[in-house]
């Protein structure tokens, strides 16, 4: 456990930009404004798959105050390569074919046409004239349904691979791989007890409250100037660049403060068609999303349809493991199920285990990431078998945990093996915590627990810090800040320093003005930046020390920082008397920070939850919620809990209620806030956190990343509490009341 | 393009005249119109609350008002709640909890949660949650919002003792 004794790191100080967000002085992405702005609208498709015969926008170009309209045709025409969208490489012609649809249209809410108009009113008459004449074609939308035999395809040149080799089959299936180790024959033939079960989960969004806006200006000088909300300023610059076929350089993004992303601010969709719009107009042009283009024209995460099987010996020790893992990736390939592989028995140590996934692709929006993306559908179908396994061995959930929990040293079958790492901890936090004795009070109650992983990413992150003469620093970075992240980023330049963390100044920059920082995402912006700003730190103080040498007149070994004051033999000097002295002493003292960990630490994380369910409507209430998770070290407590919370939301959410409910031609029936139904202030009790400190050794403060691991285990956690409740073993998500009901009116049968 | 409407109403105690379509919502106005943009789009029909403002003694979403029902009116929206320099204790309670992490829809939560004290100084949990339920936030899971309410209640107290 963390024992090092830190001055600011571990402390709450009031975040930096707080003030402008409580004031509404805070400047996110559709705040921007420019003279000569003009309004863009994304026509989008009504169908969920048809091929495109003609557009015409004859009509809509006529329209009074219509500027510019554009379609896929206004891409500059470049050769196939694959682009880095920030989380893995995809194809160009997906990757533009996802902004703009080409020849055929993919998902209801595809877009096939922008136009520009004096205000947004204008634009979406105007798009409502473009005439598209649609050849419809049969949709599939799930993937089951988009693997049969004879299923309509959507990609007539997506052939499947299949273990790393091309298979020429065409098919909906992008790839097929599989994880294996050990033998899984032997594993389950020494088993006790086996349990298979099948699970499906629904298609869900991340449902940040800001919908997806940019401005774009594409300068008469050739550089295109973007002003937007998004995860990751260089990805944006990159897909533009690439998409758009200039120079990297010739684009400059400026990320704005951002309304919520979980993952879904990391696609580009609207930036380069504003910037197209701008280059046919010579003007700014600003696209905002609705929030149905949101849920209809932005990436969702995948639904699943997915097999678990466990043994187990008498004594709960696991023998063996195998998955079968199925992922709507949506309209193009990359469907997360990649990472759900890696996180699906990462929890635990076990010799023989087999996993197959399958990256589908289905006629709904193209996936996107969400917080422990692929994670959570897996671990809901382990973590309900493993309660499940507990129950027929009559062993407590937990202790069966205990037994077969990974630990140092532990291999996962897709091939890593882990350093130090808290699942223990994790679980004996949880075996100890007054919540999992505590009486439940009344009838139809049930306590469910559950456990997740996520492995938590590296990347690249640069950091510059300049001393003021007043004896402050101000520290630019590139990481969009999303909940709290500059001043966890500036706390560890503060500690490094010996200076309060109100003294460091941070600001996220511009694409021109910072090194390249990789997405604000896979939980690395606290590990991965805060160590650039770590790095920068030291390069400061390595400058000041040689500036109190000169002072001193002694050489730069000896001195000495220790809480902010500089000493050599007799001599001291705080930070602050320092700064004053740097113009005398040499001029400006500015560190740098450039960092590219492979360090990063998995996290893990467990709930204990209780809920209750009602026996006539099915509904589900959650009556008490703790959540644990190893953080590593956390830096700023107050925002690592918040992370722990709004996690265990977001998983309460996917539990009980969010889905997309699809027409079978492929429509979203529930593309508004009041039929996708998020958890709101009245349907949750308040979310109480236990934070486990197992230093990751790959950080100079232990970090290990807070953001994902937290939103793996609610689903599971729920659905063994409502068998304890109910009775009834859910395998599907949502478990809204329609589904409990079936579920306890089956049993009764 | 159809003619503007001349509007004269009071926005944070200021006097204010503005023209705008029949056809804009007030957050429209305020936003794109009066450069208010403090008050927040999150959906544009009334179901997540970022756009949350006073109009007299209600609690509204303004996309779900016209402009032209500003007349006459008086309206509060987040840039009118500090005093001056001088933050609200809602807004000294938010940072001091850590009641936000995107921010997105802190305006709108701090406006509603003001409407909730100036009406019920001290809130029960459940009138918190009640009062708020018409706000959507998803970063925060409304733990430290609803503990920031009550801090926020207990300052009031405090100056009121």
């Amino acid at each position: 456990m963390s024992t090092q004794q830190y001055t600011v790191v571990g402390t709450r100080p009031i975040r930096h930009d707080g003030v402008d967000k409580v004031t509404g002085r805070a400047q996110y992405g559709a705040d921007f404004q420019m003279a000569g702005l003009l309004y863009g609208y994304v026509l989008r498709s009504p169908h969920a798959h048809a091929r495109i015969k003609r557009i015409d926008t004859s009509k809509a170009e006529k329209f009074p105050g219509v500027k510019a309209i554009i379609t896929a045709a206004d891409f500059p025409p470049t050769a196939e390569r694959l682009v880095d969208l920030g989380e893995g490489d995809t194809p160009l012609s997906y990757a533009r074919g996802n902004v703009l649809a080409g020849g055929k249209a993919l998902y209801r809410g595809h877009a096939i046409a922008a136009v520009a108009a004096n205000s947004v009113h204008v634009a979406e008459e105007a798009a409502n004239l473009i005439e598209v004449d649609y050849e419809v074609l049969p949709a599939v939308l799930t993937a089951p349904e988009a693997m049969q035999d004879g299923a309509s395809i959507l990609h007539e040149e997506l052939k499947t691979k299949e273990f790393g080799e091309q298979t020429g089959r065409v098919s909906n299936v992008s790839e097929h791989f599989r994880h294996t180790m050990g033998d899984i024959a032997a594993g389950f033939a020494e088993a006790d007890v086996v349990i298979e079960r099948e699970f499906n989960t629904a298609t869900v969004h991340q449902g940040y409250v800001e919908p997806q806006n940019a401005t774009a200006l594409w300068n008469s000088d050739g550089r295109i100037l973007v002003w937007c909300s998004t995860q990751g300023a260089f990805v944006v610059r990159d897909v533009t660049a690439c998409l758009l076929d200039v120079p990297v350089s010739h684009v400059r993004v400026t990320p704005m403060e951002i309304g919520g992303g979980f993952g879904g601010k990391i696609p580009v969709y609207i930036e380069p068609v504003a910037a197209l719009l701008s280059k046919k107009t010579g003007k700014p042009v600003k696209i905002v999303m609705s929030r149905k283009d949101v849920f209809e024209g932005t990436g969702p995460t995948p639904g699943s349809h997915m097999k678990v099987k466990i043994g187990a010996r008498k004594d709960g020790r696991i023998t063996a493991a195998q998955a079968y893992l199925a992922y709507e990736a949506g309209a193009y390939p990359g469907a997360m199920v990649g990472p759900g592989a890696m996180c699906v028995f990462a929890a635990y140590d076990i010799p023989n285990v087999v996993i197959d996934g399958f990256d589908v692709v289905v006629n709904k929006p193209s996936t996107a990431a969400y917080r422990a993306p692929g994670a959570t559908n897996a671990a809901f179908a382990t973590e309900t078998v493993v309660d499940e396994i507990a129950e027929k061995l009559g062993i407590d959930p937990l202790d069966l945990r205990l037994k077969n929990a990974a630990k140092e040293g532990t291999r996962r079958a897709d091939g890593p093996k882990y350093r130090r790492v808290g699942c223990i901890e994790v679980l004996e936090a949880m075996k100890n915590h007054p919540h999992y004795n505590a009486p439940l009070g009344g009838p139809n109650r049930g306590r469910g627990v559950a456990i997740g992983f996520w492995f938590n990413i590296g990347l690249p992150s640069s950091c510059n810090i300049s001393v003021t003469a007043d004896g402050t620093v101000n520290l630019v970075e590139g990481s969009t800040d999303i909940g709290g992240t500059r001043t966890s980023i500036a706390m560890q330049a503060a500690e490094v320093l010996g200076i309060p963390a109100e003294d460091v100044r941070p600001t996220v920059v511009d694409t021109d003005s910072i090194g390249f920082t990789a997405v604000t995402g896979g939980s690395r912006t606290t590990f991965a930046t805060g160590w650039a700003a770590y790095e920068a730190a030291q390069d400061v103080v390595r400058q000041m020390k040689e500036r109190a040498a000169k002072l001193w007149e002694t050489d730069a070994a000896p001195v000495t920082l220790e809480r902010g004051v500089f000493r050599a033999g007799e001599k001291s000097m705080t930070f602050q008397e320092l700064a004053a002295k740097i113009e005398q002493t040499g001029g400006p003292v500015v560190g740098r920070g450039a960092v590219n960990p492979k360090g990063a630490g998995g996290s893990f994380s467990g709930n204990i939850v209780d809920v209750e369910v009602d026996p006539e409507t099915g509904k589900v209430s959650i009556l008490r919620f703790t959540a644990f998770q190893d953080v590593g070290k956390a830096i700023h407590p107050s925002y690592v809990e918040g992370q722990m919370q709004g996690g265990s939301a977001q998983g309460i959410g996917w539990a009980l209620n969010e889905e997309y409910y699809m027409s079978r031609d492929g429509a979203m029936m529930n593309s508004s806030l009041l039929d996708y139904r998020m958890p709101t202030a009245l349907d949750l009790p308040m979310i109480d956190t236990h934070i486990v400190e197992v230093p990751n050794p790959g950080h100079p403060f232990g970090v290990r990343g807070v953001g994902e691991a937290n939103i793996v285990p609610p689903p599971g956690a729920i659905a063994n509490a409502i068998h304890r409740a109910a009775g009834v073993r859910m395998r599907r998500l949502p478990m809204n009341p329609p589904a409990i009901m079936e579920a306890i009116w089956r049993q009764r049968d | 393009m159809p003619a503007k409407v001349r509007v004269q109403t009071t926005i944070n105690g200021e006097q204010i005249e503005f023209l705008c379509e029949p056809r804009q919502s007030l957050l429209e106005c305020l936003r794109d119109v009066l450069g208010l943009t403090g008050t927040k789009e999150g959906c544009n029909d009334g179901n997540c609350g970022a756009c949350t403002v006073m109009l007299d003694d209600r609690v509204v979403t303004s996309c779900l008002v016209l402009g032209v029902e500003a007349e006459g009116a008086q309206i509060t929206t987040i840039e009118g709640i500090a005093k001056g320099s001088e933050l609200h204790p809602l807004q000294r309670s938010f940072l001091e909890n850590a009641a936000l992490q995107c921010g997105i829809c802190t305006p709108g939560f701090i406006v509603a949660a003001k409407a909730l004290l100036d009406h019920e100084p001290n809130p029960t949990e459940d009138q918190i949650r009640l009062w708020l339920a018409n706000n959507l936030c998803r970063c925060t899971g409304y733990d430290k919002i609803v503990h920031a309410v009550q801090q926020a209640a207990a300052y009031s107290r405090e100056v009121r003792a």
